[in-house]
């Protein structure tokens, strides 16, 4: 039954690596990321799920690779995953790890999977470190990073004459990076940055740095954070009249579940960018309807990305025959994808992935036909223009 | 602070015996031995975090157990520590039982600065006044540069013992951790057990008692205090050699109150509850990580019939069905 | 100025809470360290009530806290009550325990991003007040929390019930032997610091977001503001609450990174010069 509705996922996926042959490999792949915490919702069980789709779409178990998922909760803090991922390569042979968003997190898991030599999907971490200052041979980046964030929404934005733009900036490391990125674009395209504050992480009450921001004759308020933050800042700059006063605000990393909490009430107008969104055509459309009646939600980018990474993943060890960490990645950079999720795309040396990110824009309440129905696509953006460029030292390939 | 009737007179009873008692000794060889083996059995990175957890519990049962002091900010010798030794042995270049020396002499420090104005205050007062200092180590924590914010001090290299013998080996870190922590435990142990360890027990069953018989109470509070910070920096410090990671984690004020919840699972007040306790609840969070939000629930259970049925901790239970002291 | 008024605002809801604190603290003797999740479930209360009752804001002000107020009298009878012979550490523990599986439940059934919960029609939009924008809802909240708080401290202090609940607490065994039934008393104290707590979730579910972990890091806070107060001291919590609310919108101009920690400097201060809180009576 499965069967059929796998196949026709997979009539998309046209690149496929030479002809199925039974062989026998098993694998074990962990996802690894927040199950309790802010992000939950974005990844959490939603990515064990996607992951576990990609499996059987892949058939994998027909091919004669034997697939087994393991998960675990990192709560969003280094320690915590760097102990999980240590255990998983040293006592219980996984062979890659996916997801791991939180930055700081992310960038624990990198380094232990260079010592271990092994690979690591990311999908939802943020910064863009993880192909850069801290690349590793065996990262490769899905889905989105602070970089693409900011040549998405911050380019849009001032290019639409939001010229001069105040920051309210989650103070960790995330948000300043973020903050960088974003400044870079605006003033790399004509604006300015009249201010900007740090707000302690996480907090609940926005009110006063809203306040600073409007008194500060911005144009735009650009939102440096993430998750409830960016929920609460949102919600009370709607508040306080914010909007209505004529300053505009910019979401620079929103999720479609931040968006569905807030509602298309308080949330309209809003410009954000995403690497992908359920609704953009109909292989997202059927992906997206299968995962939403498993996980009862519609899927986030992370969750796409988890399910891009591992198909990836799973047909570079098809071709290449072993689960050899250091041939699967060569393999998995050589092949360029054109995936039902993310279209067309590939690996680059370092690792970042290339593939369109997209500016969309929150719907109004009256336009909105269903309790996910919320975006409209504004923009594409390539993935050349929306990450950054490779540094040299981080070309891992020969 | 809370005393259970029973132990005054057993107080007694041991008071006659010399030097350890012969069940106690047995008790440490036969966990020693385990100890030598364990890493041949189970994945030595989780044993190591046991053990480090196992003597920051018996470093915070020293104040709690046999000072009657509840601290509510433990996390920041802790943590501290771990920032300390971190930085030491990445930044500096130390070798590894510097980096863990200097880690603790750090707490040490902050322990000696916190407690002189901490000790002043007793009860609920105490404790506010030593969390409200950990939430000061966090903050600073947090905003210091050489800290790294919440990415902690990662990478933190497994530098050679005294220079000689590498430490890269998980088995090899191991033995080196077992000998801080069992040693740690060994010493925590002496001292409950010293002249001093004898006065901190009547100044907790009877402080004014304590003072009419010339003893000066605050200098003898503090010193526990200082010496319960300085292994609970031992434990930190050790800890970021064994995960090669500072982070925010050990300075935040949840770890402060998971070194609470360990001491009293084992028995507070007892020898061998806090390593009981910590190895229960490390394994818990380490082999229920699969279940995701119900970590919490289940440890919010654990704590719910704790408190309403074994306030004497599993230790407690046990020493008081063996009528020995454990 | 505006600032200021922002700082009474969220003063407010520390008022609100830490009342119900020190409520319970004052006549208990429990430090309820599950007041942050008893605070989350009053929002979560008025939203199940909208979304699958169609039960209003105003008749939720009213029911939620009824209704979490009754759970937390539940809880005291089969939990609390076994408790108060012993040292506060162990109520502390219970609750700190008990606020672990509510946030835990919460959490697998809601999901973390939280929930929409609308501003009340009649209180939507605001009065431009010439300095800044006021939102008539945060107004309301600011009134809403002065008559709570005003009407607590009444009828603990001045009424004859109040009476009785002090006298209960400095000697029940007296307060018994006059025919009053002093472990009834206390459970429904119990329960109005709980609803206190519910109530003033219900007040923040339109503004900030109703998800599983909006009172987790709300206790410590408020329970810093207890302390600086005095311990069991209503005015204190009442006065403190505004006060700090105040200094910490004040530190968010000055210097926003400190404004989370600004508290703990002020309480470590307090503790070590005026030991019993800035309106506790000496111990």
């Amino acid at each position: 039954m499965f069967r059929k509705v796998a196949l026709g996922s997979l009539a998309l996926a046209t690149m496929t690596a030479g002809p199925a042959l039974a062989q026998d490999i098993s694998i074990k792949l962990g996802v690894l990321n927040d199950r309790s915490g802010v992000y939950a919702d974005l990844s959490g069980e939603g990515s064990v799920v996607a992951a576990r789709m990609a499996v059987e779409d892949f058939g994998a178990a027909d091919k004669g690779i034997k697939v087994e998922i393991v998960s675990a909760d990192h709560q969003n803090k280094p320690d915590i995953a760097s102990n999980i991922a240590r255990q998983w390569y040293d006592a219980d042979g996984v062979d890659a790890i996916l997801d791991v968003p939180t930055s700081s997190a992310a960038l624990a898991v990198a380094e232990i999977t260079a010592q271990a030599g092994k690979v690591f999907l990311n999908s939802g971490a943020a910064t863009t470190d993880l192909t850069g200052a801290q690349c590793q041979p065996t990262t490769i980046h899905w889905t989105y990073d602070t970089a693409a964030l900011a040549n998405g929404t911050g380019k849009a934005v001032t290019e639409a004459g939001g010229k001069k733009w105040f920051f309210l900036t989650a103070d960790y490391a995330f948000g300043h990076a973020l903050e960088r990125d974003t400044t870079a674009v605006v003033t790399a395209t004509g604006g300015e940055v009249v201010g900007q504050v740090n707000v302690p992480f996480p907090a609940t009450d926005f009110s006063s740095f809203l306040l600073q921001a409007q008194g500060s004759g911005a144009d735009v308020i650009g939102l440096a954070n993430a998750g409830g933050d960016t929920v609460n800042a949102i919600k009370q700059a709607s508040e306080f009249g914010i909007t209505q006063a004529g300053q505009q605000l910019a979401a620079l990393l929103m999720f479609v579940t931040d968006v569905h909490a807030l509602g298309a009430e308080t949330a309209q107008g809003l410009s954000l960018t995403e690497a992908f969104y359920w609704d953009q055509n109909d292989s997202t459309r059927e992906w997206s309807a299968r995962f939403e009646e498993r996980q009862g939600a519609k899927p986030t980018m992370v969750q796409a990305g988890v399910y891009s990474s591992t198909m990836h993943y799973l047909r570079a060890v098809e071709a290449v025959g072993s689960s050899d960490s250091k041939e699967v990645v060569a393999k998995m950079k050589a092949t360029e994808f054109d995936d039902p999720l993310f279209g067309k795309g590939y690996v680059r040396g370092d690792g970042r992935v290339i593939h369109d990110m997209f500016l969309f824009e929150v719907k109004k309440p009256a336009d909105s036909t269903s309790e996910w129905d919320l975006y409209n696509q504004i923009a594409v953006i390539s993935g050349e223009d929306a990450f950054l460029p490779m540094r040299d030292e981080c070309d891992f390939t020969e | 602070m809370a005393m259970t009737e029973n132990e005054s007179g057993q107080e007694v009873r041991f008071l006659k015996e010399v030097g350890m008692p012969r069940l106690h000794k047995v008790i440490f060889l036969v966990l020693l031995g385990f100890l030598i083996a364990l890493p041949f059995m189970v994945y030595p990175i989780f044993a190591m975090k046991v053990m480090c957890f196992a003597l920051f519990a018996a470093a915070f049962n020293l104040l709690l157990g046999f000072g009657g002091l509840l601290s509510f900010g433990h996390a920041a010798y802790f943590g501290g520590a771990s920032y300390v030794a971190a930085h030491a042995a990445k930044v500096w270049g130390f070798t590894p039982e510097l980096a863990v020396l200097a880690g603790t002499l750090a707490a040490a420090l902050l322990g000696l600065a916190i407690g002189s104005l901490a000790i002043r205050r007793q009860g609920i007062y105490f404790a506010m006044v030593t969390l409200a200092f950990a939430q000061m180590v966090y903050f600073f924590a947090l905003q210091a540069k050489f800290t790294g914010g919440e990415d902690g001090i990662q990478s933190v290299p497994r530098g050679d013992l005294f220079g000689m013998f590498p430490l890269q080996d998980n088995i090899a870190l191991y033995f080196f951790v077992l000998a801080i922590t069992f040693g740690g435990i060994l010493a925590l142990y002496r001292i409950v057990h010293s002249p001093f360890g004898q006065v901190l027990k009547a100044i907790r069953e009877n402080e004014p008692r304590a003072i009419s018989l010339g003893y000066q109470v605050n200098r003898y509070k503090l010193m526990v205090f200082t010496l319960s910070a300085t292994f609970a920096g031992l434990a930190g410090a050790t800890k970021s050699q064994v995960f090669q990671l500072a982070s925010l984690t050990d300075v935040h004020w949840s770890m402060s109150g998971e070194v609470v919840l360990m001491t009293l699972l084992g028995g507070m007040g007892t020898i061998f509850g806090p390593l009981v306790g910590a190895a229960i609840i490390v394994t818990m969070q380490n082999y229920l990580a699969t279940f995701g939000a119900w970590v919490t629930i289940i440890q919010g259970v654990i704590f719910v019939l704790g408190v309403l049925l074994f306030r004497e901790g599993i230790i407690g239970v046990i020493s008081r069905l063996l009528k020995r002291r454990l | 100025m505006g600032q200021l008024l922002l700082g009474l605002i969220n003063g407010s809801f520390y008022a609100v809470l830490s009342l119900g604190l020190a409520v319970i603290f004052g006549l208990l003797n429990i430090i309820n360290f599950s007041h942050g999740a008893q605070y989350m479930m009053g929002a979560f209360v008025a939203w199940m009530l909208l979304n699958y009752l169609g039960i209003g804001y105003w008749p939720a002000l009213v029911l939620a806290p009824l209704i979490v107020g009754a759970t937390g009298i539940v809880l005291e009878k089969v939990a609390l009550s076994r408790l108060y012979k012993l040292d506060h550490l162990y109520g502390l523990l219970l609750t700190f325990g008990i606020a672990l599986i509510i946030q835990g439940l919460f959490r697998n059934y809601y999901g973390i991003s939280g929930l929409p919960y609308q501003i009340p029609e009649a209180l939507s939009g605001g009065q431009n007040l010439g300095f800044m924008f006021l939102p008539n809802y945060r107004a309301w909240i600011v009134v809403a929390s002065v008559v709570v708080c005003f009407s607590t401290w009444f009828m603990i202090e001045k009424t004859r019930l109040g009476a009785y609940l002090r006298a209960a607490t400095e000697n029940p065994a007296l307060v018994g032997a006059f025919g009053i039934n002093v472990p009834r008393m206390i459970t429904l104290t119990y329960g109005f610091g709980v609803a206190l707590a519910a109530f003033a979730g219900v007040l923040a579910a339109p503004i900030y977001a109703v998800n599983p972990n909006m009172g987790a890091d709300l206790i410590i806070v408020v329970f810093a503001v207890v302390v600086i107060g005095g311990m069991g001291s209503i005015m204190g919590a009442i006065v403190t609450g505004y006060g700090l609310g105040l200094i910490e919108g004040l530190t968010r101009v000055f210097y926003p990174e400190g404004s989370a920690v600004v508290i703990f400097v002020i309480m470590a201060i307090v503790l070590l010069i005026k030991p019993e809180g800035l309106f506790g009576r000496a111990a």
